[in-house]
């Protein structure tokens, strides 16, 4: 089973050179820390920048400089800020290659629900909408089972939605799953997961085909 | 031409109760700190506040929501607010909220003369409610209004006395895009200089957007999540 470290480590591996990749908060933001050396990558933060860099050293802090988590951050070589129009334009425009965002459920077909849960305060979707609506790629980091050992990959989202038939690829604790054809389809298991811990842990449709290896780290 | 006040007191004097303003600003980066202090001193109150955050309980928006001068937000994200959470759960403020992109598109489309965007944002969601859903090459967007703001109220880093405005790093965020959305444009600037001084290619907002400009004081630009790399 993979810890959030695991889970950020093994979405990192799907990082490709050259990319343009916006991180949402959470699980996604670790993903930083575990991109390859030598693969090249550009991190959006959706509040205006490109080339997001390392949060700076302590005492070289600037207020006017922070990602869309409101954390203090740096820039890098070859960095550009923007406005907040033009940020969610090049978004809208599929200029970003991949989005790695957190979920509380997905469903069969590719639904995200991550912003609201009926009766708790309700904070807003920030850029989530946006961004599952228009991103190319869409990776999900989440925990497959919630605390009261109930499955979050379903057939249909049971909390309000944040898009519609968008999800890609979802990295859980549990596994690796492409989602497509309205089934969650299982490519890995995570190091010391059998196949039927997943499909106890999957109310949607799974599709398992032939043997599922174990994912490398 | 004669954009050039005094301070904060000055630029918010002719704020009604009951008016809707635009104020820049990602949390607590980048907003009209000065403007927010003079609007809590003057106590107008039933405003409807577009940003795309509602500050914290001691600083931004948030001292407005202290001084019970908000009547509805409309935002992105109000996560970072006790004060708030309290009116609205009381029901003494309206909150709507909308996806960041839409926010600031909206201000934008009002900036550019359109009234109207369409974003595929929110389609499927109950933010779609009510809408006009629209498909173009077999997706589906979303019809959203351009916004109508009786001020829009805006820091920038430097400006001229021409009401030119160049913005510092991300604490550009909203502010251009709401700078062109008010009927009413006013911006605080942390350096004013005389026209001339000003690079022309280096402008993010031209002066014809902006109505009112003067340098702000005693900024404090307070940190919301202070993270660093510690020393090595």
């Amino acid at each position: 089973m993979l810890d959030k470290n695991g889970i950020a480590k093994r979405i990192a591996k799907e990082v490709q050179d050259g990319m343009y990749v916006n991180l949402g908060i959470g699980i996604p933001t670790l993903v930083a820390n575990y991109i390859p050396d030598g693969i090249s990558v550009v991190l959006q933060s959706e509040n205006g920048l490109l080339g997001m860099g390392p949060f700076p050293i302590d005492g070289q802090e600037d207020a006017d400089l922070i990602n869309a988590g409101k954390q203090t951050i740096t820039t890098l070589p070859g960095s550009s800020t923007f406005d907040s129009a033009l940020s969610f334009g090049m978004i809208r425009a599929g200029k970003v290659d991949l989005t790695i965002l957190g979920a509380m459920e997905v469903s069969e077909n590719g639904d995200i629900a991550n912003w609201k849960i009926p009766g708790k305060m309700v904070k807003g979707m920030g850029g989530a909408m946006d961004l599952v609506a228009s991103a190319q790629n869409i990776i999900v980091a989440m925990q497959q089972v919630n605390k009261h050992g109930e499955s979050k990959l379903l057939k249909a989202c049971s909390l309000p939605l944040t898009g519609v038939n968008c999800v890609k690829k979802i990295v859980t604790e549990l596994g690796v799953y492409e989602v497509k054809d309205g089934a969650f389809h299982l490519l890995e298991r995570a190091p010391g997961v059998s196949v039927e811990e997943i499909k106890k842990a999957t109310l949607g449709k799974l599709v398992i085909a032939g043997d599922i290896s174990e994912m490398i780290l | 031409m004669n954009k050039v006040i005094k301070n904060a007191e000055e630029a918010v004097r002719d704020i009604e109760d009951g008016m809707t303003l635009m104020l820049g600003g990602f949390g607590l980066c980048g907003i009209p700190e000065n403007c927010i202090t003079a609007l809590v001193k003057k106590g107008t109150k039933n405003l409807t506040c577009i940003s795309n955050n509602a500050g914290v309980d001691d600083f931004g928006i948030g001292l407005m929501l202290q001084g019970k001068q908000v009547k509805k937000m409309i935002s992105s994200y109000v996560g970072e607010n006790a004060e708030f959470e309290r009116q609205l759960l009381s029901g003494e403020l309206e909150v709507e909220l909308i996806p960041q992109g839409t926010l600031a598109t909206r201000c934008m489309a009002a900036g550019y003369g359109m009234p109207a965007i369409f974003t595929p944002a929110g389609v499927g969601t109950e933010v779609a409610e009510g809408k006009e859903v629209r498909n173009f090459n077999g997706k589906d967007y979303l019809m959203e209004m351009a916004f109508e703001a009786d001020f829009a109220i805006v820091k920038a880093w430097k400006g001229d006395t021409m009401g030119n405005l160049i913005y510092k790093s991300t604490a550009r965020n909203f502010n251009p895009v709401m700078a062109m959305g008010g009927k009413i444009t006013i911006a605080e600037v942390e350096e004013l200089v005389p026209a001339g001084e000003l690079d022309p290619d280096q402008i993010h907002t031209p002066g014809i957007y902006v109505h009112r400009i003067f340098q702000g004081s005693n900024y404090e630009k307070r940190i919301e999540q202070r993270t660093v790399t510690p020393k090595s």
